[in-house]
């Protein structure tokens, strides 16, 4: 219906306008500010551009350098636990659910999901909680089951606080992995399935050979979106170690870290150049992860056509 | 549907496998609101009994409201999540609505443009938002945390509605245009009630991020006036960590909200998620 010669379509721009004005205004400009600022630092009293001296510093200089690269080195472990944990734990999940005419099935998905829509706050002080050596809770449990030689205040060592405070990330955000494999898993058409149990596949062996290949896209997206939601954590940490991300910064990843610097904390004044710089870091990851994503799996991963 | 029924041993194995997790998924949740109605000595002595007569005590409850702001707090991320979902889902459905209805120049770029929110988080800018606010004089105030939380929203909201909205019929809306509705009541009239289900959706979506955010709170709305829920108790119960009572009732009172609406919308939720497969 192109008419040559229309007037100008003036409701498109308002239609448009209002969404344009506030994404731009709230989310790109300051993100692209933020990278500019990652260029800027105050010298003599006024800002001034310094290039990637910013970077260097950040990469080299003895203050900074061992604090970010343990940052940047715990998250890869935080994230690292999730794909092994929490993904693999998800699929298994989703697999059982599918199952057809499971009883209890809406149920147990229900409650399962449960966790995941309370905040952080709330379940970072639940576990705290539970797995406080005060409360007795944990040895009691692992007393029941003849374990109890092996427990010990978890959050408190700096070699175990990590794991934990990730298996509590993997407790509450299960549910998305599940959902989202669930979903791919019951939109396989029944005609696959019925013609694999024509040729004698079934149980297990049709999950890894049949049903397994035909999710991979799903899993491809719930990977990225792990990536992208580790890599901009913070507030689970924060609110089970605090900002200093304790216990002597055995859990600090780089959102805490990124608090830390250009909020302030404590003594530490904030540095907007530094926080702006770490911040331009991980926009970098994610872009990176991202790209590595849309351009890399997402084209290679075969999409089937029913 | 003749489907290979599966061996009882097997379901077995998979409702015990199923009904294990459920319990260390329920589990942490319903000990801390059991316990949070018990006295200071069950508490500790026997913290997996259920509350008893002897036992029960609100104790920890009356202290956190006596105390805490909780009401204000409440109300707080009430505003912020309802006026951000709202802005979010209006200016989310009329943009999807230009996007998918009309070709014009740059159409596609502009769409593209929209969506990078989608997989870069808003966090990323935060030093230069906190810039801003303090340049436009909206640090502790909520109109900050709206506006952010409306950035947040609108490239979910928009990519999901665009998707629903090319499918309402071109019939419908050219019949509307004969009978001179102008675009904007075919917008508001015709199309807007019709992917009401996806609005719904998307509105349950967008509210958990913000209802649960930590981190804007934290930075850009620290003030007594302006907490939030979730950064009231967390400033609130780092203060109460000795007094058990307190801490556990300060939990459950932020659990209850969540909990109830997860009750009543999980449907909505799940499908919404699952889009549309679960039956």
């Amino acid at each position: 219906m192109q008419i040559p010669a229309r007037p100008r379509r003036w409701h498109i721009l308002v239609f448009l306008l209002p969404a344009f004005i506030v994404y731009s205004a709230v989310m790109i400009l300051p993100l692209i500010e933020t990278l500019r600022l990652s260029l800027f630092n105050t010298v003599d009293g006024q800002s001034a551009f310094v290039g990637l001296a910013n970077f260097q510093v950040l990469f080299g200089d003895e203050r900074w350098a061992a604090d970010f690269w343990r940052a940047l080195k715990n998250n890869f472990i935080f994230f690292a636990i999730h794909m092994l944990v929490q993904n693999p734990l998800g699929i298994l999940l989703a697999a059982m659910l599918s199952i057809p005419k499971l009883r209890l099935a809406a149920f147990y998905r229900t409650a399962i999901f449960m966790p995941t829509v309370l905040s952080f706050v709330i379940v970072g002080f639940i576990w705290k909680l539970i797995l406080s050596p005060i409360w007795g809770i944990t040895p009691f449990f692992m007393d029941l089951v003849g374990l109890k030689a092996f427990f010990g205040p978890w959050l408190g060592k700096p070699g175990s606080a990590l794991i934990t405070v990730s298996l509590i990330s993997v407790w509450q955000n299960v549910g998305i992995p599940m959902m989202l494999i669930y979903a791919a898993l019951l939109s396989i058409p029944d005609e696959v399935i019925e013609a694999a149990e024509c040729d004698g596949i079934t149980g297990w062996s049709q999950f890894w050979k049949i049903k397994l290949p035909l999710i991979l896209p799903a899993i491809g997206m719930v990977s990225i979106l792990t990536f992208v939601g580790n890599f901009n954590a913070f507030d689970l940490i924060y609110t089970v170690q605090g900002a200093l991300a304790g216990p002597d910064g055995a859990t600090d990843i780089l959102g805490t870290l990124l608090y830390r610097t250009f909020f302030g904390f404590q003594l530490q004044l904030g540095d907007r150049s530094m926080g702006a710089t770490i911040a331009t870091v991980m926009f970098l990851i994610i872009l990176a992860g991202v790209s590595l994503y849309l351009f890399g799996i997402q084209r290679r991963v075969r999409r089937y056509q029913f | 549907m003749s489907k290979a029924r599966i061996s009882p041993l097997r379901s077995g194995f998979v409702h015990l496998a199923l009904a294990g997790y459920t319990v260390i998924a329920l589990f942490p949740v319903v000990l801390t609101i059991m316990n949070s109605l018990k006295d200071k000595n069950a508490i500790f002595r026997t913290p997996l009994a259920l509350p008893t007569a002897e036992t029960f005590s609100l104790i920890g409850y009356t202290t956190v409201l006596k105390q805490g702001d909780f009401i204000s707090y409440f109300q707080n991320s009430l505003i912020v999540t309802v006026v951000s979902i709202f802005f979010a889902l209006l200016f989310g459905a009329m943009a999807a609505f230009a996007l998918s209805e009309y070709r014009f120049r740059g159409n596609a770029l502009l769409g593209l443009y929209l969506a990078i929110g989608i997989m870069i988080p808003i966090r990323l800018g935060t030093v230069a938002i906190l810039q801003g606010m303090v340049a436009a004089g909206l640090v502790n105030t909520l109109t900050a945390l709206i506006l952010v939380y409306t950035a947040q929203g609108l490239p979910l909201a928009i990519f999901i509605l665009s998707e629903f909205m090319r499918s309402v019929s071109d019939d419908l809306k050219n019949a509307g245009r004969i009978d001179g509705l102008s675009e904007y009541a075919i917008f508001f009239r015709l199309v807007l009630p019709l992917v009401r289900p996806a609005m719904a959706t998307v509105a349950v979506f967008t509210m958990i991020p913000i209802w649960n955010d930590l981190w804007f709170p934290l930075i850009l709305a620290p003030g007594e006036a302006t907490k939030t829920v979730t950064l009231g108790s967390q400033v609130f119960i780092g203060q109460f960590v000795t007094n058990w009572n307190a801490v556990l009732a300060a939990l459950s009172l932020a659990i209850f909200p969540v909990l109830i609406l997860y009750v009543i919308f999980s449907r909505q939720l799940i499908r919404g998620i699952t889009a549309g497969a679960v039956k």
